[in-house]
């Protein structure tokens, strides 16, 4: 009982947070929205007892996207009065999808779906259960190729952030290491032969 | 059947996230960002779907996807902004419509 | 054997390749020597092999040399069928071929075509034997359309005169119209015998008369009285029977000796042979005989009576010979094959001559043509006036003349024909033949008195010139005249009589109409005496005395006649209007059919809309579906949310 009401709880403030991200005006706040809207899930997904996932959508999400979505945001110097112009012109269509669409899914899990599904609830997990234990296992054993892969893309992404914005300026004074190094001696010295001055 | 929490409270909170996703890229269709933080959004629906089947068929696969899924939306979330950043910085904006260099 | 046949054939065109390819090296004397030592070759061994099957009871030859190609069973050969059909043809071919070769040293003396002239005359006769020695169909196929090209080349031999260009390709065209009979006619053959071999296609001839083919609809036809037919507009236009007869006067354009070989005594008689070869599917169809019958009927007699109009010297004998073919036909179409190919051979000895002789005129005139210009030649050229007077005697039949024996054979044989019974082709066929015979005898000696007697018309320079031509053109002369005068007399009891084509030649029983005269033959002063009854002779010498009475008595009646029938003089005039028929109604409207096609089949349909306009319905298309791609991303967006909302409640609902 206590267990549903924690969870009718957060899923509230959860979609709370969500309908601020949608309908925020400025973006600084959206973001914030965002933030708090990964706390709740968070939150949701230790209720499931998926502990390792809670703690990673925290420090990844959290920790760096959304700073990342914060730092690009401010960064920019975005008008927002223009961007926000014409707000509420595509309003009714995106809720006559968004009605549509959550009629569908609610249909689907909860009428559609008893069916196929028996017992709905989660069955109890063993004594002395670790989830952060029980998904190394797995993941650097039978996933350990894709795990790899992972981290290739995650490298990939770094290079590709980089190249795509770094810029030269015109005129800017550099260093050209690879000219300096491969300099040859006879480019740079004249050895000038002079007959010895006498003095007078 | 409420009292209980299951698999289709969890679901059921995916469909709203989705959905609200969904409705906020209807809503805020001229700025890229806010763009970009839907698709986080609904990526993070897509998460809790696969959270919860993990959780309800006792298989731990489920979450390692949801791992692999961070990473790549980890990502693409800096190279889109990266991609943002420099459309900025060619064209002083970031509103999607005046991007119709496409156009037919 | 073997090698003989293939020397006959092979010789000439050895010689035409080394005088056409090497007639700068071997010059003018090089060039003909050694075409009139091939060709003089293939006309020794030719009686080699006639004497070798007549005399020597050798019996008839049919292999094959070469094969050619095999596809689905069809054996595509070359091969020969040497019996006595052919072996006469032979004969006949390299005889006229040979005097046609010695007389050309003396026409074309200062022609700077002079090598490339032989040339092609042995050519001719290579196709030409070709096409006579052939055991199947697709070497007749060849050899009939070699000496067309060879026809062509040849009418446009001067090619830089406007008429003889606009000639051969008149002749080529037409020839393409019968040749579309004929190719269609052998695919028939094909099609219910498959075989190309004339042994294997006889054999089953039987067989093929059973079947019925069903031709655009129209109720069924009898097969054999298709492909009869077919091959007979194949015989058409190449013996230029009405109406694809255009062609052959103006034919004329070409050398004169081409006239004489070509012309009038071997290739337009290819069409007879061919119907005679062919005589065992003839025979199988009445209804295609009919039409043989009646064509050559209504050609022996209407192109008869053009020759009455005709000034042009050569003209006159060319309208002769397109009645001595109808004549030709006619036998044909009565089964009397005997006949034709008896007349066939008699003609080509005494209208070769006629050329000939109308040549050496020509060259003694100055390649002046016009017959009213001429007159009172006889003193002058004396050889070529009996050699002429024993041609024209010859054509229109005089008593004992060779053409006397094979026309009046014809004539009987029409008169005891197996149509009796039927009126109408019977009556056309009979009348036309008896008024045919009154007026050759007209047209023909029209020509010989106006040309070689009255009073001389030409100018005073050429008159000064007149004189008898060289040797290399009389001995040609004199040489042909021997056979016109001479050979019917020898010849018509064997040939027509005494089973000389028992072998070649099929006739049915019912049809027979040579055995039933040959029931009254008894040598030929009997044959004299027995035509002396009959209409014909009649008929020829009232032809000479009106001749002799309009032309030379009362050269003025010949006018008022003409200005009197003004309808019926520019009638004959224009020739029955065939020409304008073909040129301005076929030709113009079959240009007029391509360029309406082209325009609008091909133009406008075609290209305008099916080619070009899937381009352009596909351009307007994407025109308006390009609307869709506006560039912004959040219509894609859109789209995709749309399409994925719809596809969950199809999934949901549906």
């Amino acid at each position: 009982m206590f267990h549903a009401i924690l969870f009718y709880a957060f899923a509230a403030v959860l979609i709370g947070a969500a309908l601020g991200v949608i309908f925020s005006k400025n973006p600084v706040h959206a973001v914030m929205f965002l933030v708090l809207a990964f706390f709740q899930s968070a939150v949701l997904w230790l209720l499931a007892e998926a502990e390792f996932l809670a703690i990673v959508l925290v420090l990844v999400y959290v920790g760096a996207v959304m700073v990342l979505f914060l730092f690009v945001v401010m960064m920019l110097d975005i008008n927002v009065e223009q961007v926000r112009e014409s707000f509420t012109r595509y309003l009714w269509l995106g809720l006559v999808i968004a009605g549509l669409m959550i009629i569908e899914l609610v249909n689907l899990v909860w009428v559609k779906s008893q069916d196929v599904l028996g017992q709905t609830g989660f069955a109890a997990t063993p004594e002395g259960y670790s989830n952060t234990k029980a998904l190394g296992s797995v993941l650097y054993t039978e996933h350990v190729y894709a795990f790899e892969i992972a981290a290739v893309i995650l490298l990939l992404a770094i290079v590709a952030a980089i190249t795509l914005t770094m810029r030269r300026r015109p005129g800017l004074k550099q260093q050209n290491i690879a000219k300096q190094v491969s300099v040859d001696p006879k480019d740079r010295v004249r050895v000038v032969k002079m007959d010895a001055e006498r003095a007078e | 059947m409420l009292s209980t929490i299951g698999l289709p409270h969890y679901l059921t909170i995916s469909a709203i996230l989705f959905t609200l996703s969904v409705a906020g890229i209807f809503i805020n269709r001229r700025n890229l960002i806010l763009l970009l933080m839907c698709i986080e959004l609904m990526l993070l629906a897509v998460n809790f779907n696969f959270v919860a089947f993990s959780r309800y068929l006792g298989d731990e696969t489920g979450q390692v996807f949801v791992f692999f899924i961070l990473t790549v939306a980890a990502a693409e979330a800096a190279i889109g902004l990266a991609i943002l950043v420099v459309l900025f910085r060619n064209r002083r904006s970031i509103n999607v419509a005046e991007l119709d260099s496409m156009k037919g | 054997m073997q090698s003989i046949h293939l020397t006959i054939v092979l010789a000439p065109l050895a010689a035409a390749i080394v005088a056409g390819l090497f007639g700068k090296k071997i010059g003018r004397a090089g060039a003909h020597w050694v075409t009139i030592l091939a060709v003089g070759l293939s006309f020794l061994l030719s009686l080699v092999v006639l004497k070798h099957l007549y005399w020597d009871g050798g019996t008839t030859q049919n292999y094959s040399v070469y094969t050619w190609a095999v596809s689905d069973g069809l054996r595509m050969e070359i091969g020969f069928l040497i019996d006595r059909l052919s072996a006469l043809m032979m004969v006949v071919v390299t005889f006229v071929s040979l005097m046609v070769h010695v007389y050309t040293i003396g026409y074309m003396h200062d022609d700077p075509g002079y090598q490339r002239f032989f040339s092609y005359i042995s050519l001719f006769t290579f196709a030409m034997l070709m096409l006579v020695m052939s055991n199947n169909f697709l070497q007749l196929f060849f050899g009939w359309e070699a000496v067309g090209l060879v026809s062509y080349l040849l009418i446009g031999f001067w090619y830089t005169r406007e008429t003889a260009i606009f000639a051969n390709l008149k002749a080529f065209l037409v020839n393409r119209v019968g040749d579309f009979g004929f190719i269609l006619g052998i695919a028939g053959v094909v099609y219910f015998a498959d075989s190309l071999d004339y042994a294997e296609v006889f054999a089953q001839a039987d067989n093929i008369a059973a079947q019925t083919i069903r031709v655009a609809g129209f109720d069924p036809w009898n097969a054999m009285t298709l492909i009869c037919i077919l091959l007979f507009i194949g015989a058409m236009g190449k013996s230029a029977q009405a109406p694809l007869h255009v062609w052959l006067p103006d034919s004329m354009e070409g050398p004169t000796p081409i006239s004489a070989l070509i012309h009038a005594a071997t290739m337009v008689t290819a069409g007879i042979f061919m119907v005679a070869r062919m005589s065992p599917l003839f025979e199988l169809s009445e209804t295609a005989l009919a039409v043989v019958l009646v064509i050559g009927a209504l050609t022996a007699f209407f192109m008869g009576l053009l020759g009455i109009v005709q000034n042009d010297i050569k003209r006159v004998v060319a309208y002769s010979t397109l009645s001595q073919l109808g004549y030709m036909t006619v036998a044909l179409g009565v089964s009397a094959y005997g006949a034709a190919i008896f007349h066939l051979m008699t003609h080509a000895f005494f209208k070769a001559l006629l050329f000939l002789a109308a040549g050496s005129v020509i060259i003694a005139m100055h390649h002046e043509q016009d017959i009213r210009k001429m007159g009172g030649l006889k003193k002058y050229m004396p050889i070529t006036y009996w050699t002429a007077l024993i041609g024209s005697l010859a054509l229109i039949g005089f008593p004992g003349s060779s053409g006397f024996f094979s026309k009046d054979a014809l004539i009987e044989a029409v008169k005891y024909s197996h149509w009796q019974g039927q009126g109408a082709v019977y009556w056309i066929a009979y009348l036309s033949v008896l008024l045919g015979v009154f007026v050759t005898a007209l047209y023909s000696f029209r020509m010989f008195f106006l040309v070689f007697h009255g009073k001389g018309r030409m100018d005073e320079k050429t008159r000064s010139h007149l004189h008898e031509t060289p040797a290399v053109v009389t001995v040609p002369l004199i040489l042909l005249a021997i056979p016109s005068a001479t050979i019917g007399w020898l010849t018509i009891g064997p040939v027509l009589f005494g089973g000389f084509f028992a072998e070649s030649l099929y006739v049915s029983e019912a049809h027979d109409v040579l055995a039933r005269l040959g029931e009254t033959f008894h040598g030929s002063a009997g044959f004299i005496l027995h035509a002396a009854q009959g209409p014909a002779i009649w008929l020829a010498a009232a032809g000479v005395l009106v001749a002799w009475f309009l032309y030379l008595k009362r050269p003025d009646i010949p006018e008022a006649l003409a200005a009197k029938l003004k309808p019926l003089y520019t009638l004959l005039d224009r020739k029955y209007y065939f020409d304008d028929l073909w040129i301005d109604g076929f030709a113009a409207g079959g240009r007029r059919a391509g360029s309406f096609l082209w325009q609008k089949g091909d133009q406008f349909l075609i290209d305008g809309l099916m080619v070009n306009g899937t381009a352009h319905s596909v351009g307007r298309l994407a025109g308006v579906l390009r609307h869709l791609q506006t560039g912004y991303l959040y219509h894609y967006a859109f789209a995709m949310i749309i399409a994925l909302t719809l596809f969950l409640g199809w999934l949901l609902w549906l």
